[in-house]
């Protein structure tokens, strides 16, 4: 079965190349980025997903399963073009997968889809609308393709579509938006908030998304790994000083003073949680994660 | 968060130790319970449970020592007092101890150290989901259905109540859970409110700041009744017409009223513990 992967350069679609082969699965991968070192057997076509050149390669590689995962979407660096690249890459992906006959489609989305809220119940699940795409809009590109992904449910129901809305990665490659945000010696908490925060070890997101390829899953599914840990905890277990600031202070020293550069809205995942329900997907697939919250932190900790 | 704040009581640490929940390797339930920040609390809260206020608890039986709850009553009093100590003989009491997640104000949550607190002791605010998800996992949930109109009762108005709101009652009959009606007498004497200020509190975003006999916001030491009647069952799926679910919602009412009625004559020693018709 041939799979193509899309943002295969990225660290957890790296994994995701990895862990197909590891199955059995024949992939191929589109970024345009490169794969320094990459397997042999993983061939990379240093393409845009938006551009003809993405389109010639579902035309000859005819992929049986194509995996979205080219997407922007940390948030301490704002490119320019990150809402194109979210919108129209999408867009492209879901008429290839169309167009070419791609029998099965993944699109790794991102559980912040929910937003944080004061009022939000701590447990989402997948009929929630996004409530905060309005107050947050750096994030709302990321909404935007993940409701256009699922548009595919109905619009092609021939492909196996599924959305996945995974919770924060971590581990020893030290990439994603939650690590990003621990970096530093001393991480900054908004002083008299301490939200759950709910993650997954990469290895175990990876190993999720070829679960969901293996089975076939057509719908929406909220992925996540160990029940959430505070975010205070999650700062001292990843061996990190918690900073507790003011909210004014916080929100005046954003980008200086050795503050991380997030857009203001994202001061709202600091204080509320965003935890979701994944029951449906453990039960759709049997998925358990294999590394526990302690050894999630540690791995990104010790790497 | 209140790392080597605040002393540890034993019994209290053993009480929270038996508790029915699940806490991972760093101590946090499913819900954000954090063992050690609510054994630190519950610490220094049983001083004002025990000492400060004294509370004669009476029907702790009719609240189930297993399995889900609605736990209904009475505001009685300029702030939320009753709440706090009906978690506290759940808590500090009830044998087994349990841990009720009060459905709560959503301004609650927007204050800093406010929210912090409540999120790591399992106070959620109120929202229909959560309590049903509650529910489900066989929690006990505490609800008052006057809600902020019932704090906002001024001192001489203390043991009447004011409108129910009807989800309460939905909820019970979707998730099949047994409503267990409470009352509670003396919040009035504690914190006698003479006026609300709502201007002034909307500026600070709150509903309103209560007002007491003596200026402050600080209840004077009181004892207080708090009576559990006997559970309550009712039939149905959770979406029926309004009538019959405000029929539903005024037997309840009727019994609360009843709860505090019996708790006033107590307290006034019309009655004696043996009177009472739980």
């Amino acid at each position: 079965m041939r799979v193509l992967v899309t943002g295969i350069s990225g660290k957890l679609g790296r994994l995701v190349g990895l862990e197909l082969l590891r199955r059995g699965y024949q992939v191929a991968g589109i970024d345009r980025r490169a794969w320094p070192d990459g397997p042999a057997d993983i061939e990379v076509h240093q393409v845009d997903i938006r551009k003809r050149p993405a389109e010639d390669v579902f035309r000859t590689y005819r992929p049986d399963a194509a995996i979205h995962m080219a997407t922007v979407t940390h948030l301490v660096n704002q490119s320019p073009d990150r809402m194109r690249v979210n919108l129209y890459g999408t867009r492209a992906f879901i008429h290839h997968c169309h167009q070419y006959d791609v029998k099965q489609a993944i699109f790794a989305g991102r559980h912040t889809f929910y937003g944080a809220a004061a009022d939000s119940p701590l447990y989402h699940t997948e009929d929630e609308p996004p409530i905060s795409a309005h107050s947050f809009p750096e994030l709302a590109d990321l909404v935007a393709a993940d409701l256009y992904a699922a548009s595919a449910l109905w619009r092609y129901p021939e492909i196996a579509t599924a959305v996945l809305r995974l919770v924060y990665t971590l581990g020893p490659s030290k990439h994603g938006t939650l690590a990003a945000f621990l970096k530093g010696p001393r991480v900054p908490l908004v002083m008299g908030f301490d939200p759950l925060f709910h993650f997954i070890h990469e290895l175990d997101a990876a190993e999720a998304i070829v679960t969901a390829l293996a089975h076939k899953l057509h719908g929406i599914f909220n992925v996540s790994g160990p029940t959430p840990v505070p975010l205070s905890t999650v700062v001292k277990a990843a061996g990190r000083r918690p900073l507790p600031m003011p909210e004014t202070l916080f929100r005046l020293g954003l980008g200086k003073l050795g503050l991380p550069m997030l857009p203001a809205a994202a001061i709202d995942h600091l204080k509320y949680p965003i935890v979701v329900d994944s029951e449906a997907f453990r039960r759709a697939t049997g998925f358990r994660y294999s590394y526990d919250e302690r050894e999630t932190i540690n791995g990104f900790r010790t790497a | 968060m209140l790392d080597n704040l605040l002393p540890i009581d034993p019994d209290v640490a053993a009480r929270i130790e038996a508790l029915d929940l699940q806490f991972n390797k760093f101590g946090v339930d499913p819900y954000g319970i954090d063992k050690n920040d609510l054994i630190r609390f519950v610490s220094a809260f049983a001083w004002i449970y025990r000492f400060y206020f004294k509370v004669d608890v009476y029907g702790l039986d009719n609240v189930p020592s297993r399995g889900r709850g609605v736990l209904v009553g009475n505001h009685s009093g300029g702030v939320a007092i009753d709440g706090a100590m009906a978690m506290g003989s759940l808590l500090l009491d009830a044998e087994p101890p349990r841990l009720a997640h009060a459905m709560i104000d959503k301004f609650i949550h927007q204050f800093p150290g406010a929210s912090q607190l409540m999120a790591r002791t399992g106070q959620f605010t109120g929202n229909p989901d959560q309590a049903k998800r509650l529910l489900r996992d066989e929690r006990l949930i505490l609800v008052f259905p006057e809600g902020a109109r019932g704090t906002a009762k001024l001192a001489k108005d203390a043991d009447t109540l004011v409108d129910f709101g009807t989800g309460f009652i939905r909820l019970a009959l979707e998730t099949n859970s047994p409503i267990i009606p409470f009352g509670f007498v003396g919040g009035g004497e504690a914190l006698p409110t003479i006026a609300n200020l709502r201007r002034l509190g909307r500026m600070l975003g709150v509903p309103y700041i209560p007002v007491t006999k003596w200026g402050l916001l600080i209840p004077k030491p009181t004892r207080f009744q708090l009576l559990y009647g006997k559970p309550m069952h009712f039939e149905g799926t959770g979406h029926e017409r309004d009538e019959l679910v405000s029929e539903m919602v005024d037997q309840v009412k009727a019994r609360i009223r009843d709860l505090i009625r019996q708790g006033r004559a107590l307290r006034e020693k019309e009655i004696s513990e043996g009177d009472l018709v739980l």
